[in-house]
């Protein structure tokens, strides 16, 4: 049992939580002397950048006790040379000896044997033993938490032997390392866990420990002392989403630290214990020595550490093991050159990326530098001084200089490298670096001679025909439903599209449905939330690839030609000519072998485990034969055998492989009639295979062309490539909402969870996957295949050729059960009609009574009543349960006026909550109507689209709803197509009528847990009285991320169920992505409690909650609130048409046409009955189990058991004591919310502010302040934005009526929501989120008087600059970050530079860049226009996406008019040298800007009349007589 | 999915019937053709609902936007086979079944249904004129065998199903034709008999026997069947009529509607009746008591033979043209109905309740007593209302309570529900072991496509009754 007092670390897994979930994100940093020149300067400056990077961090229940801070140096001979002498020994000089720093148990005895094992190895490594120091530490300066936790920290000191070189000298520290940290593991030392070595080395030490950053120098006292002295210091400060001590877990590692996650990190680790039987290096006498290379169970940054340090140590520099490991985005780059190419491609032949966001800093001792993933997921800012001091940090500001001092300030660039030489004292370029390593082999020719394409095989002599004649028998064998082809592959064949759906799920998992199922459909997709961002693979294709490289892995640790003797695949799916050129391969070492994979039925269940080990060892001899593909393959299948499910033939073999250390000796791949749906091949890949042939898909739509069942005029051929295609969009689709974008790393990556397989089957094929309520074993999936075999192979007559109805997605009596059936909707919407609680009663007996045929988890369970119920008077009123109750966020645009104001109303009426859902709220609807009803939406929700998203609309809420994932499709974004944005919704959404709308995958300020905690404090700033809440989905770990969520100090989070959703969601991801809310809610309280993070938390739960009973059970499992979007839309009407993404709904709720709204019958009423029932229903429940109030039945999981009666052929196998667990904790830790959160606003700038504008505010009159700032003061305006917002509404106050002067550096969310009225000026720089969300105000940021490097070159301000912002103006003299103006939905703005993705899904409003652009720009931009300034062509050629954008020549008079003036602002506010050169040659320069118009809105423009309207939009907003007036006002 | 946005472009349209003045002269069915460019039309109106309430308002669970989607896309071969999964018999039901699932159409709600059972009856017949329904023998024989007594729609579809999962079945009829309640109940002019023989062809060719002029009980007797087969199954109907128990109901000229009906149909099949026994309507007055379909059926059938007058007299009062309250959707609506027959004459009158008849000196019928009542359940009598109606023949059409109880049904001890009908467990199966009953005979007077889903349901009992498990749908 997991125990605070001894055991540091975190706890074992229990219940639903796995320490494997665990996350951390935080703030990073260095300083170094470019010139290598040590100082004790320098550690200071180290420790001032962890002290203004505090707010990156966090703490936990005890606020005294961080998540990890430390620091990395030089190791400081001065200061160890004359500590040593003191201890009896002298050190030699510097560099020949090492210092290991060691976590040692607290206990003598138990430290001693520790001791004792590390000396022995040392000595048998041929080191020589110095001896011991015990490091000072001030046990004070820590927190209670940490202090209980804190292991013994001891110096350990090596000697050099004569004659051994310097990094031979390194390596045999690590193989000492390595050695001890195997045999401490392995040895029975009780007190191991504390065992830890942070840093054993000849050149850099490292303090770190479960400290907060200002306590690091107080505990770790050397590290003020003046001798302490180093060139450079790396700090990190931790943010994990638990409160465990973890004394370990803190940064740095050896070799780096880390901002961000790896979101590949399983994969990686299994590739890399895979390929350690052919690791070989002649720099290490016995490899095994060093085995594990990646240690188990440590956290994804410290597995990057193994892997770095191995291919360090093992003879390639730092950075290219980085450039290696994080790989640029190379493949399809328009400008990289071939060489560089040849260098990465030579190097992904070789293995996958570790993908995800990641800021990395690193360091050698000789060298240091940093890098950025692909996409430029994480912030990460450095200035240089003319005096060579580098300052390196995930912020700007984090050190003080006086801006004659700054030589440069920059940013590193997605995929790009920072690197200082210590050695040579110089900054080495990106461009440099990679040069360097590009030239270190002939890459490109090794690749020419070894690199096998598909293309370049032979054709193949013959191949499989189809068998057109035996399809349907070969369909109904692989279980095809109609719904398989006329739903899922009719799409897909027919347009290369995926198929949509909508409202949810309402069907029995696999795991309790009385069909056979496929074994795919007991699995379900991860995805990203919180911790790291999803991707969005359409308008960031540029960072996605589908190429991967299969074939015989060779000894990555060697630099040779042969390595990259692999097959290039440029698509997972093989047709059948493909697949045949594979298996008569013979290039090289490429050999292709086929396994069958069928089983006898005759003999039963049994047989399909013969088969699977027969399999097995049929490929083990493969192998030992020589062959290095092996294509797995159920072409056999007939009357006597039934195919073996794919995916487990593969991870069977897979599996096997591993275990026999041969697995990286080949490729396998799949020939199968059984995949057919996205699902399927992401499984299959997930799971390690390379490749797959769907040869019955081929066949089934090769038929279906032939048949005309898919769209005229496609022909067989256009079909199967229209299917392939899909295929692959598909796969970077699901790759991308787990925030992979290569299929070479998500190839193995097993993201997924299982739900309803026992733990045998998952030991055995599926290491590694959760599964954690049990299951069907082995036998129930020969069945399945047993039973589908039969129903194909013994048909009623030789005329039956149907295939099963499936019914899955919409409702068929011989087909799949629903929960939502004609019976039950028809009830209850009687029941609401009438107000009939007995009809009501008869819809819930429906729901409820599951007995025999089962839908849910919660369908399993009993509720524990007591035998003399509490008289039902004595419960607490129905009128106070519904207050708990709140509808789903259903956006006004995808629901209509009427649908959603009745919601608002009844929600108003009984005191629940409505939620505006992503779509803005007009304001008519914050004043109440006539009779007293109010249509305000009580919850208003803040989406990552941030359409309507105003500093007005956010103090018009009860709740800020964060949405971070919803039920329907987590880690995916939206779309409302042009067609459906009428002017009504353009208007709510600042967005122009029948332009598109975007919602993007991830919220682009929300990258990481510490910059949720930003987007939640500065929401908070706006509306302080406002809760806010995060909605998460339920997925293994949400637990742990809900935990992460608390401490961000959210006040409530929101745990929906994948079977939620009432909007249209592609079907893969309604049907295969998240899980029921049961494990997800149980998860979280669990976890909650076990880190005492509950009680200053709510809890509130969503997904189909359909009945009393459902409610009831929520609350045992910790729910203090529910969620409910389907069932109050059936009170209103629904009959589950489930056409919502067609906008025919028949009943006037999910469409925006005006005929069929006014079908809309639904009344206030209906919904108000819908709840009062339910609580009705709850109080019963209560009155039975003995509650009064419902705060008593919050988390009492004991309350709850599982039916025992079960005799279902599957789910009998469940086990739900992993759900109904109850951390054992003391009765003071709470079990539900009773203490609020902590939001810190106090120390808002802002408070200030609002005091002395308080005139202003009140009166309207106007005031000018001046003041400093620092990168701690974050969210400036904010507070005073909601203040003005509250008192003014939208339209605030006069332009300028306060006037702000700001120096120095800005925090994060500078100007974020700036209301109307207020102009901010910042002379200096600012971080990240500079007008986020601004609405309406004027900011103007410009670098000091006195700084000495020329505006347009350097960073000013940080990244996702303006997200969202809806009005109001920014001018910026200087450079921004990536993904400027993302979501830009009505600012006016002027910059002299951007990053990646500029523009990214604008809907409106203009932005002017003045110097370069990153690549992307413009990605999926609807609406607004764009002017860049592009002399050199670079942004014409490189630089934009076109594919949703014209690019334009400046001429129509109005741009030229609009432009100039713009211009002649940002001269007026900025001095900008480059705006005065331009406009000093105002016609010559002209020409040079090219206009970016999308294509949508040039469309809708070209539809209106007159051409004087045509710029009205605009106009409007950048010019409109009040805007001009502002800015004329301001300029003079 | 149909098309889109079809239920939004095109309105409801249905085939009309043919002229008045010219159907009253004949005898074929009363409607026309439907143009197949409007039946896509109609086809494209249905919604393709994520639920759709008509597949289940239907008893015989069609899967009706499969198909409706499949005419839409002009795919009428996939279409066929599609509704004969869940309908043996949809040329019947496309004709006269009173269409529960357009009642249940979700479009319904607020707009006029998808026309479901015109779709119906064009893919099967369409189906027909191209020769698609071909006998479908069983790939083995099981070397069961199966008595099917009665070969109405109920024992036809059990005995369809069971033949096609290798069964020997055998259908034994009391009568001289095979088709029971189809052939000899139901008036030409709704379903030809024509209709009913092309269907028999199949069966026939599937390896079904059939045994005419059988009177099960006598011979053979229920000992030696029970012995003979292996499973039996009981589709005998609902024949015992109900009887008009007042007055001067033994006078002549007053019948029952199914003799009466009956006889019609065996003319139009060719028969001849001697006077005596002859009921027709030439000429002469006719009351009908009854307001329900078989009320309707001999009204249709009285005016073709020339009636001088027809009444039609109904106990309840008038129902609203609109769906009532009390049925909301998707329920079977509580609502006026007119029918074919109610278009070609007569007059129909509400709230009537028949007091006693009173005849000529020779028996005959002459007039019936009435009076106005109130509303159920009292009735009560509207004080001075009482009126008398002149009439020469009288047809009585107010239901049925059961089978007869005659035979086999003496022979065995099964047991009956208080409505008289055949008692069965959820297995369908009564109370004597091996013995099965379906249709009217098990749920009292319904629909035909009752009696077809009852029959296939009965089918999948047998089927797993005789071999431990069934494939046959439930």
């Amino acid at each position: 049992m997991y125990s605070l007092e001894n055991k540091p670390g975190l706890p074992p897994p229990q219940g639903l939580y796995n320490p494997a979930n665990e996350h951390d994100a935080c703030g990073l940093g260095f300083v170094v002397n470019i010139k290598g020149e040590a100082s004790h300067d320098i550690v200071l400056k180290g420790l001032q950048i962890l002290l203004n990077l505090a707010h990156r961090g966090a703490s936990g229940c005890d606020a005294e006790t961080g998540d990890g801070a430390g620091v990395l140096i030089q190791i400081p001979h001065k200061f160890f040379a004359k500590e040593s002498t003191a201890l009896g020994f002298t050190l030699p000089p510097p560099g020949e000896y090492g210092i290991a720093m060691c976590f040692l148990p607290v206990e003598r005895q138990q430290r001693l044997v520790c001791e004792g094992l590390i000396e022995r190895i040392t000595r048998e490594e041929g080191l020589g033993v110095l001896g011991w120091r015990d490091t000072p530490v001030e046990g004070d300066a820590i927190g209670r938490v940490a202090r209980a936790s804190q292991p013994y920290i001891q110096q350990f000191f090596v000697s050099r032997p004569t004659g051994m070189d310097a990094d031979e000298f390194e390596r045999r520290l690590y193989v000492v390392r390595k050695r001890t940290e195997s045999q401490v593991a392995q040895s029975d030392i009780r007190d191991k866990n504390f065992f830890y070595i942070p840093s054993f080395s000849s050149r850099t030490i490292i303090y770190k420990g479960l400290l907060l950053a200002d306590q690091i120098g107080e505990f770790y006292s050397e590290l003020l002392d003046p001798d302490t002295v180093s060139a450079m210091c790396l700090v990190h400060q931790r943010f994990s989403t638990n409160t465990f001590p973890t004394w370990q877990l803190a940064h740095p590692f050896r070799y780096l630290c880390h901002n961000g996650e790896i979101n590949t990190v399983r994969g990686n680790a299994n590739w890399m214990n895979a390929r350690q039987p052919v690791m070989t290096s002649p720099l290490f006498d016995d490899f095994k020595k060093l085995l594990p290379i990646i240690q188990p169970g440590v956290s994804d940054s410290a597995m990057l550490d193994n892997a770095v340090e191995l291919l360090t140590l093992t003879g390639r520099s730092l950075p290219h093991a980085m450039a290696m490991l994080m790989p640029e985005a190379w493949d399809g780059h328009n400008t990289m050159s071939d060489e560089k190419k040849a260098f990465y491609e030579y190097h992904a032949s070789l293995m996958e990326p570790w993908d995800g966001p990641a800021a990395v800093a690193f360091t050698d001792g000789k060298m240091i530098g940093a890098t950025l993933d692909r996409n430029g997921l994480r912030p990460a800012r450095y200035l240089i001084t003319h005096d060579g001091l580098l300052v390196m940090a995930s912020e700007t500001g984090v050190l003080p200089f006086k801006p004659e001092e700054i030589k440069i300030k920059g940013r590193l660039q997605p995929g790009k490298m920072l690197l200082v030489d210590l050695e040579q004292g110089r900054l080495v370029p990106d461009r440099e670096i990679k040069e360097q390593l590009s030239s270190r082999q002939p890459y490109g020719k090794w690749l020419k001679d070894n690199l096998v394409t598909l293309d370049s095989l032979p054709e193949p002599a013959r191949m499989q025909e189809a068998d057109h004649s035996t399809v349907v028998t070969r369909q109904r064998c692989f279980g095809y439903t109609d719904e398989d082809l006329r739903l899922l592959i009719t799409p897909m064949a027919g347009e290369g599209q995926e198929a949509i759906g909508s409202m949810g799920v309402d069907a029995p998992l696999a795991c309790l449905s009385d069909r056979p199922q496929s074994l795919f459909h007991y699995f379900k997709q991860l995805f990203a939330q919180v911790t790291n961002p999803p991707v969005d693979p359409i308008r960031e294709e540029l960072v996605m690839s589908l190429t991967s490289y299969i074939g015989v892995e060779g000894n990555i640790l060697s630099e040779i030609p042969e390595n990259c003797h692999t097959l290039k695949m440029p698509h997972p799916i093989l047709t059948n000519r493909e697949l045949e050129k594979l298996r008569r391969v013979s290039r090289g070492d490429l050999l292709a072998h086929t396994l069958p994979t069928t089983f006898s039925v005759i003999e039963g269940e049994r047989s399909l485990k013969r088969a699977l080990d027969g399999l097995c060892r049929r490929a083990s001899l493969a192998i030992k034969s020589g062959y290095t593909l092996l294509i797995l393959s159920d072409r056999g299948v007939d009357e006597e055998y039934a195919p073996i499910p794919s995916l487990l033939a593969l991870t069977a073999v897979h599996n096997h492989l591993v275990r026999e250390g041969t697995r990286t000796g080949v490729a396998l791949i799949i020939e199968s009639g059984e995949p057919r749906e996205v699902m399927h091949y992401c499984l299959l890949i997930g799971y390690g295979a390379s490749a797959i042939n769907p040869y019955l898909a081929i066949e089934t739509i090769e038929d279906m062309a032939a048949s005309k069942e898919l769209p005229s005029g496609i022909t067989p051929e256009a079909a199967v490539k229209n299917y392939i295609k899909a295929v692959g969009k598909g796969l970077l689709k699901v790759a991308s909402k787990m925030g992979i974008s290569t299929l070479q790393s998500y190839r193995g990556a097993q993201v997924f969870e299982a739900i309803g397989l026992n733990k045998e089957l998952v030991a055995e094929y599926f290491t590694g996957t959760a599964s954690r309520i049990e299951g069907v074993g082995l036998d129930v999936l020969a069945r399945e295949a047993i039973e589908k075999h039969a129903f194909a192979f013994r048909p009623l007559s030789d005329a039956e050729a149907e295939l099963a109805v499936g019914g899955y997605y919409q409702y068929r009596i011989n087909g799949e059960r629903h929960l939502l059936n004609p019976e039950t909707v028809s009830k209850m919407q009687h029941a609401v009609r009438r107000s009939s609680y007995s009809t009501f009663q008869e819809y819930t007996k429906l729901i409820d009574e599951q007995n025999e045929s089962y839908y849910t988890l919660r369908g399993l369970m009993k509720l524990k009543t007591i035998t003399r119920p509490i008289p039902i008077e004595e419960v607490e009123p129905a009128s106070e349960i519904v207050k708990r109750f709140a509808t789903g966020a259903m956006s006004f645009g995808s629901i209509s006026t009427e649908a959603h104001e009745t919601l608002a109303i009844a929600m108003n009426r009984i005191g629940g909550k409505s939620n505006t859902g992503e779509g803005g709220e007009d304001e008519a609807r914050f004043v109440p109507l006539p009779n007293g009803d109010s249509r305000r939406s009580a919850i208003k929700q803040v989406a990552s689209g941030r359409f309507g998203v105003t500093a007005n609309y956010l103090v018009n809420a009860d709740e800020l709803q964060i949405k971070v994932a919803q039920g329907a499709k987590p880690g995916e974004g939206g779309q409302l197509p042009g067609h459906k944005v009428d002017a009504e919704i353009a208007r709510v959404r600042h967005s122009i009528p029948g332009v598109g709308l975007i919602s993007p995958p991830p919220h682009h300020d929300i990258y990481s847990i510490e910059d949720l905690a930003q987007l939640i404090y500065d929401l908070k700033n706006v509306n302080p009285k406002a809760r806010i809440s995060v909605k998460l989905v339920a997925e293994v770990g949400v637990g742990t991320v809900a935990a992460g969520v608390s401490k961000a100090h959210a006040d409530l989070v929101l745990i929906s169920g994948y079977d939620g959703g009432t909007g249209a969601s592609p079907l893969t991801s309604l049907k295969h992505a998240g899980i029921p809310w049961e494990l997800g809610l149980a998860e979280t309280q669990q976890v909650l409690v076990m880190n005492d993070l509950r009680s200053r938390i709510r809890v509130q739960v969503d997904g189909k909650l359909q009945t009393g009973r459902d409610v009831a059970i929520a609350a045992l499992l910790g729910a203090e609130e529910f969620g409910f979007s389907t069932a109050p839309l059936v009170a209103m009407g629904c009959i589950m048409m489930r056409k919502c993404h067609l906008n025919t709904c028949p009943v006037g709720i999910a469409t925006q046409n005006p005929e069929l709204r006014k079908k809309f019958t639904g009344t206030p009423e209906n919904v108000i009955n819908f709840f009062f029932f339910i609580a009705e229903e709850v109080r019963e429940w209560m009155a039975k189990m003995g509650f009064r109030k419902m705060d008593e039945m919050i988390g009492r999981v004991d309350m709850l058991e599982m039916d025992t009666a079960v005799s279902h052929w599957k789910a009998r196998g469940l086990d739900f004591s992993s759900i109904l667990y109850n951390p054992q904790v003391p009765g003071r830790v709470g079990r539900r919310c009773t203490i609020g959160q902590d939001h810190g606003l106090n120390e808002a700038l802002d408070n200030e502010i609002i005091q002395q504008t308080k005139e202003a505010l009140e009166l309207g009159t106007p005031v000018k302040l001046a003041m400093p700032i620092r990168n701690t003061h974050r969210t400036v305006g904010a507070m005073l934005s909601g203040e003005i917002a509250r008192r003014y509404g939208a339209q605030g106050l006069p332009a300028d009526t306060i006037d702000i002067r700001f120096e120095g550096s800005a925090g994060q969310s500078f100007g974020a929501f700036l209301a109307p009225g207020v102009s901010l000026t910042l002379e200096g720089d600012a971080n990240d989120y500079v007008g986020k969300g601004l609405s309406g105000g004027l900011i103007v940021v410009h670098p000091p008087k006195n700084s000495t490097f020329a505006p347009e070159e350097n960073i000013l301000v940080g990244n996702t600059v303006l997200y969202g912002a809806t009005s109001g103006q920014a001018f910026f003299n200087g450079v921004a970050g990536e993904r400027f103006a993302v979501r830009n939905s009505g600012a006016t703005t002027v910059v002299e530079g951007v990053g990646d993705h500029a523009c990214e899904y604008m809907t409106n409003g203009m932005v002017v860049v003045l110097g370069k652009t990153g690549r992307n720009f413009a990605a999926g931009m609807s609406g607004g226009l764009a002017y860049v300034y592009d002399p050199q062509g670079e942004f014409v050629n490189f630089g934009c996406n076109k594919a949703a954008v014209d690019l334009e020549p400046i001429f129509d008079p109005e741009d030229v008019k609009l432009l100039e003036f713009l211009m002649r602002k940002h001269v007026d506010y900025t001095n900008s040298p480059l705006a005065t050169r331009i406009l000093e040659d105002w016609p010559a320069n002209l020409k040079h800007f090219v206009k970016v118009f999308p294509h949508e809105y040039k469309r809708i423009l070209a539809g209106k009349s007159k051409p004087a309207e045509k710029l009205n939009p605009l106009v409007a907003s950048a010019t409109s007589q009040a805007n001009l007036m502002a800015i004329g006002e301001r300029a003079r | 999915m149909g098309k889109i946005t079809g239920f939004l472009e095109h309105t409801r349209e249905a085939p009309e019937r043919r002229p008045v003045l010219e159907r009253v002269n004949d005898w074929f069915e009363v409607y026309q053709e439907f143009p197949t460019d409007k039946l896509k039309d109609q086809a494209g109106r249905c919604m393709d609902c994520g639920v759709p309430f008509c597949h289940t308002g239907c008893p015989v669970n069609n899967v009706i936007p499969d198909w409706n989607d499949l005419i839409y896309k002009g795919r009428w071969r996939e279409a066929i086979r599609s509704l004969h999964s869940t309908n043996n018999f949809p040329e019947f039901t496309g004709r006269i079944c009173p269409a529960p699932c357009e009642a249940a159409c979700v479009l319904g709600i607020n707009d006029k249904p998808v026309t479901i059972k015109v779709v119906e009856q064009n893919i099967i017949d369409h189906a027909f004129l191209k020769g698609w329904v071909e006998p479908e023998p069983p790939r083995r024989r099981t070397g069961k065998k199966v008595a099917i007594i009665g070969s109405g729609p109920a024992g036809l579809a059990a005995a369809q199903q069971l033949n096609r999962v290798g069964h020997h079945v055998v259908v034994f009829e009391k009568l001289d034709r095979i088709g029971g309640l189809l052939r000899y109940g139901i008036p030409d002019f709704k379903l030809e008999k024509r209709v009913v023989d092309r269907r028999l062809e199949q069966l026939v060719s599937e390896g079904i026997e059939f045994r005419v002029n059988v009177n099960v009980g006598i011979e053979p007797t229920a000992d030696k069947l029970m012995k003979d087969f292996d499973a039996v199954l009981i589709a005998i109907g609902a024949e015992k009529a109900r009887n008009v128990d007042i007055p001067g109901h033994d006078l002549k000229g007053i019948h029952y509607a199914m003799d009466y009906l009956t006889q019609q149909n065996r003319r139009c099949a060719g028969d001849r009746f001697g006077h005596a026994e002859e009921i027709d309507a030439m000429g002469k007055r006719v009351v009908i008591i009854g307001g329900g379909d078989t009320g309707a059926d001999c009204l249709g059938t009285a005016h073709r033979q020339k009636a001088a007058s027809v009444h039609q007299l109904q106990i309840n009062p008038m129902p609203p043209e609109d769906r009532h309250e009390t049925t909301p959707w998707p329920l079977w609506p509580f609502q006026l109905r007119v029918e074919a027959a109610h278009e070609e004459g007569g007059l129909r009158e509400w709230s009537v309740l028949t007091t006693h008849f009173s005849g000529d000196e020779e028996g005959n019928v002459k007039k019936l007593h009435c009076v106005r009542v109130g509303p159920k359940p009292a009735r009560e009598r509207m004080p001075g209302s009482e009126f008398y109606l002149d009439a020469d023949l009288v047809l009585i059409a107010i239901g049925f309570s059961g089978p007869v109880r005659q035979g086999l049904l003496d022979q065995l001890p099964f047991e009956f529900d208080h409505q008289g009908n055949l008692k069965t467990d959820s297995s369908f199966s009564t109370s004597v072991p091996g013995v099965f009953t379906a249709g009217d005979a098990r749920r009292g007077q319904s629909l035909v496509v009752w009696a077809i889903a009852e029959g296939r349901k009965a089918a999948h009992h047998i089927d797993r009754f005789l071999m431990g498990s069934s494939q046959l749908p439930l």
